[in-house]
């Protein structure tokens, strides 16, 4: 077990063209730091990192998880931001990187952050009641007739759950209104209570619901379908959900979830969490984990992907200015 | 009865020597964190979530549930000693429990909110057991404009049912709902009052103002009349837990109201705070003598722990059928069963029958334990006040800063504690009660998203508020509660009216 472990360190380190790797590793416990609240999706997989490293002995340190949720994620932000040089502090991002700062102007860049490697990215589907409208055709007609607005279910204020809301009106001309939840549980449950009559949360998000038959994922916001063909309910799996764009409304977007270190904290240590965490997209927990909850499974790190957040921002920038979400 | 062939079958589970160990150790380790203020439920579990990753779920859970009960249980045991709540929900207990400790009673008043903690717990487990599947399906009832109500009421019988002057209730409420709103606004997505700093940027937190408001204020004004606590060596004996429990039957009027609030609120989730307020306020409005509430009177301890653990143990339903949890506790649980493997869900109940019969008989097993262990252990909890003050306040200071750290790992928090603790002195010198504060301060984000999420859903339209028969009698109960003092007055003159000979 040793041998191979130490192998795949070495080519890490050279792939990394990162001479100076000299073993250093953590010598107190890693926080792993999440921005959102218990039981989310960041916070499932924190606990599932948590849980993989230590039944398979990834560090010898423990990792510890640590929720700052707070004032919608900013406060991990600026947790991380505040401890430079801490190389016991990971953060565990997705879009909030490129979205607080803009919408909330909270004073972050995620380039004040060493960034470590994108681990997987995160699908969003449309979801209506299972007592709701069967296809998205149905689904936006009623939308269009309905007297008052539907009410769209999501996650905080001005993010990824409501951008999307925002082209979705734009592409199929239907209005909604925008209901900003605390979690995507709680948006979860608000549909299945009939609270609203939709949602675009994550797969994980809804996995349970849907398993009870209480949500219907109408399509998945991306170009392809997802890969996963088990079955999830009793008929259907994942790769069963139609795009968007097949039904007929062109909107796509996938959310990015990464890992970050504080900022100024040496390449040693920096090769030490590359290392870390492309073993742990290897373990047996990790893989079961992306099939359930429907991650696509991605693994950049380097001068990738600085390239990919770059591009990704400038996306995220764009699909802002474009909703009108950018505070002056 | 097939609820009851699955609970025989969650013992059989249960029973084995090694569960029960772990169940002795996360109680004694509860109650531990329960009496440190602000180390509390939440942290305790948190802290040894990382523990149980090796053991399987069962084992794991039965540790973790009974970490928080003896958290719940725990937390009784300061407010009621030195007027600190251990827990958030613990802060209705000190108006009559810490009287009644200075009055030389602290033994009777510990068995007595340990003795209530159990029976509001125990109802609620009956109903987890008998009730799951319906109970699930209520809580979905609940959108915005109903969870509004619930918050509504909940301030409504505050100020109308409150011992203290009205504007001294409402200018105290209103501070609260002023700093609930720094921090980041769910709704618009916008910064409130954090005037550029980071530290503001995740708002007050409500167990550092909590911590602040009544364990260091308490302090100062020790330090101010006279370096003393002031209570008296209790001397417990079996005696004492006996004369009380044989007096319960004469309380089972508030016992079963608290119990019935507390899981009421607990499901839906209005926690456990919210809980304890309301079944110590509907106790002395029903009280033939109100009067007498607040100087340490043993009802005053019964209503509200009743109401807290009902809904503490409560909230475990909407965890586990849901995924919602209802409290800050539940919400840790609802990691750790993601890390065993195991999606709270509707499908829960049906796919991992051995794991959800096992948590609900560990509620049983576990209470029953609890209370024992507490009991034997209520003399060396009361033996605390025989110690000098000079060495008690510090540690008790150091206790106090500990915790305020502890929730969110942060240095600021420690000098907001004692910005809170010097409030909370300053309050007390002028007669404004801090119980409307602190619940305005936990509840008042809750409530105004509750109320802009159903007036975006209406667009505007107040009569949301009664649009259904759920929503609209919590409404017009929560308005009445509020003119309840006018509306009694009136309802006595027109008695006296009716019958002016016999007066």
């Amino acid at each position: 077990m040793r041998i191979p472990v130490k192998a795949v360190g070495a080519a890490t380190a050279l792939l990394l063209s990162a001479p100076a790797f000299a073993g250093w590793e953590p010598t107190k416990p890693v926080e792993i730091v999440v921005a959102a609240g218990a039981g989310g999706a960041s916070d499932q997989m924190a606990r599932m990192m948590q849980a993989a490293i230590q039944k398979n002995n990834l560090m010898k340190q423990p990792m510890v998880v640590s929720l700052k949720g707070g004032a919608s994620g900013a406060e991990a932000l600026m947790y991380m931001k505040s401890s430079e040089g801490d190389p016991n502090k990971v953060l565990i991002a997705y879009s909030l990187i490129y979205m607080l700062p803009l919408s909330a102007k909270i004073p972050f860049n995620w380039r004040e952050l060493t960034p470590v490697s994108v681990i997987a990215l995160d699908q969003f589907v449309l979801w209506d009641n299972s007592a709701g409208p069967k296809t998205v055709k149905e689904f936006v007609e009623a939308a269009k007739a309905a007297s008052s607005p539907f009410k769209m279910g999501g996650t905080g204020s001005k993010r990824e759950d409501h951008v999307l809301t925002v082209f979705l009106e734009q592409k199929t001309g239907a209005k909604f209104s925008y209901l900003p939840y605390k979690s995507g549980g709680e948006a979860a449950t608000q549909l299945v209570g009939n609270h609203t009559e939709s949602n675009v949360n994550n797969p994980s998000e809804n996995l349970e619901v849907w398993r009870a038959g209480q949500v219907r994922p109408l399509c998945v916001f991306d170009k392809e379908r997802i890969s996963y063909t088990s079955k999830v309910t009793e008929t259907q799996s994942w790769a069963d959900v139609p795009t968007c764009k097949e039904e007929g409304v062109d909107v796509q977007y996938l959310m990015l979830r990464a890992m970050f270190l504080p900022g100024k904290v040496t390449p040693e240590q920096q090769a030490f969490y590359v290392e870390l965490f492309q073993k742990v997209t290897q373990t047996p927990e990790y893989k079961e984990y992306m099939e359930k909850q429907a991650l696509k499974p991605i693994f950049l790190t380097g001068k990738d992907m600085v390239k990919f957040l770059e591009e990704d921002e400038a996306l995220n920038k764009s699909l802002m200015t474009e909703a009108g979400f950018v505070a002056k | 009865m097939e609820a009851f062939g699955l609970l025989v079958h969650g013992f059989a589970v249960l029973l084995t020597g090694k569960t029960l160990v772990l169940m002795m150790v996360g109680l004694v380790l509860g109650v531990f964190v329960g009496v440190l203020p602000g180390l509390g439920g939440p942290n305790g579990v948190a802290i040894l979530l990382p523990l149980t990753f090796t053991m399987d779920p069962t084992s794991a859970i039965v540790m973790l549930s009974c970490i928080y009960w003896g958290a719940l249980f725990g937390g009784a045991i300061t407010s009621i000693l030195f007027n600190i709540p251990g827990e958030a929900w613990s802060v209705a207990t000190t108006f009559d429990g810490y009287p009644m400790a200075q009055q030389g009673r602290a033994a009777e008043a510990l068995t007595a909110a340990f003795t209530s903690s159990f029976i509001g717990s125990l109802v609620a487990v009956l109903l987890i057991t008998f009730l799951a599947p319906m109970i699930s399906s209520f809580a979905l009832k609940f959108g915005p404009p109903e969870f509004f109500a619930v918050y509504l009421l909940t301030f409504c019988s505050f100020v109308g049912l409150g011992r203290e002057a009205k504007h001294k209730t409402v200018i105290s409420m209103s501070l609260g709902l002023l700093l609930a709103g720094v921090g980041m606004d769910t709704v618009s997505g916008q910064l409130r009052m954090t005037f550029g700093s980071a530290e503001l940027l995740r708002g007050i937190n409500f167990l550092v103002a909590v911590i602040g408001l009544f364990g260091i204020s308490e302090i100062l004004l020790t330090m101010e009349e006279r370096l003393a606590l002031r209570g008296h060596a209790a001397s417990i004996s079996l005696r004492v837990v006996l004369s009380v429990w044989k007096d319960l039957p004469k309380y089972w009027v508030t016992l079963v109201r608290s119990s019935f609030i507390g899981c009421w609120l607990g499901i839906t989730p209005g926690g456990a705070i919210a809980a304890s307020f309301m079944g110590y306020n509907l106790a002395k409005r029903f009280a033939k003598d109100p009067e007498s509430f607040g100087k340490g009177r043993i009802e005053g301890v019964f209503a509200p722990e009743t109401a807290a653990h009902a809904s503490g143990t409560s909230a475990l339903l909407p965890m586990l059928a849901l995924g919602i949890p209802g409290s800050g506790t539940a919400a840790i649980l609802l990691g750790g069963l993601m890390v065993w493997g195991l999606n709270p869900g509707p499908l829960l109940f049906v796919e991992h029958k051995d794991f959800v019969w096992g948590l609900i008989a560990s509620m049983y097993l576990g209470n029953v334990v609890g209370l024992a262990l507490v009991l034997t252990t209520v003399p060396i909890f009361a033996s605390i006040l025989r110690v000098p003050f000079a060495a008690v306040a510090p540690m008790i200071v150091v206790s106090c800063a500990i915790g305020a750290y502890a929730i969110q790992n942060a240095m600021f928090d420690i000098w907001l504690m004692l910005g809170f603790g010097v409030v909370g002195y300053v309050f007390k010198k002028i007669g404004i009660p801090l119980a409307p504060f602190t619940l305005a301060l936990v509840l008042g984000n809750r409530a105004e998203d509750a109320f802009r999420l159903s007036m975006i859903g209406s667009a505007g339209d107040l009569r949301v508020f009664w649009s259904n028969g759920l929503v609209g009698s919590i409404t017009t109960l929560a308005i009445v509660l509020l003119f309840w003092p006018m509306i009694e007055r009136l309802v006595g003159r027109i008695g006296q009216l009716r019958r002016p000979v016999k007066a």
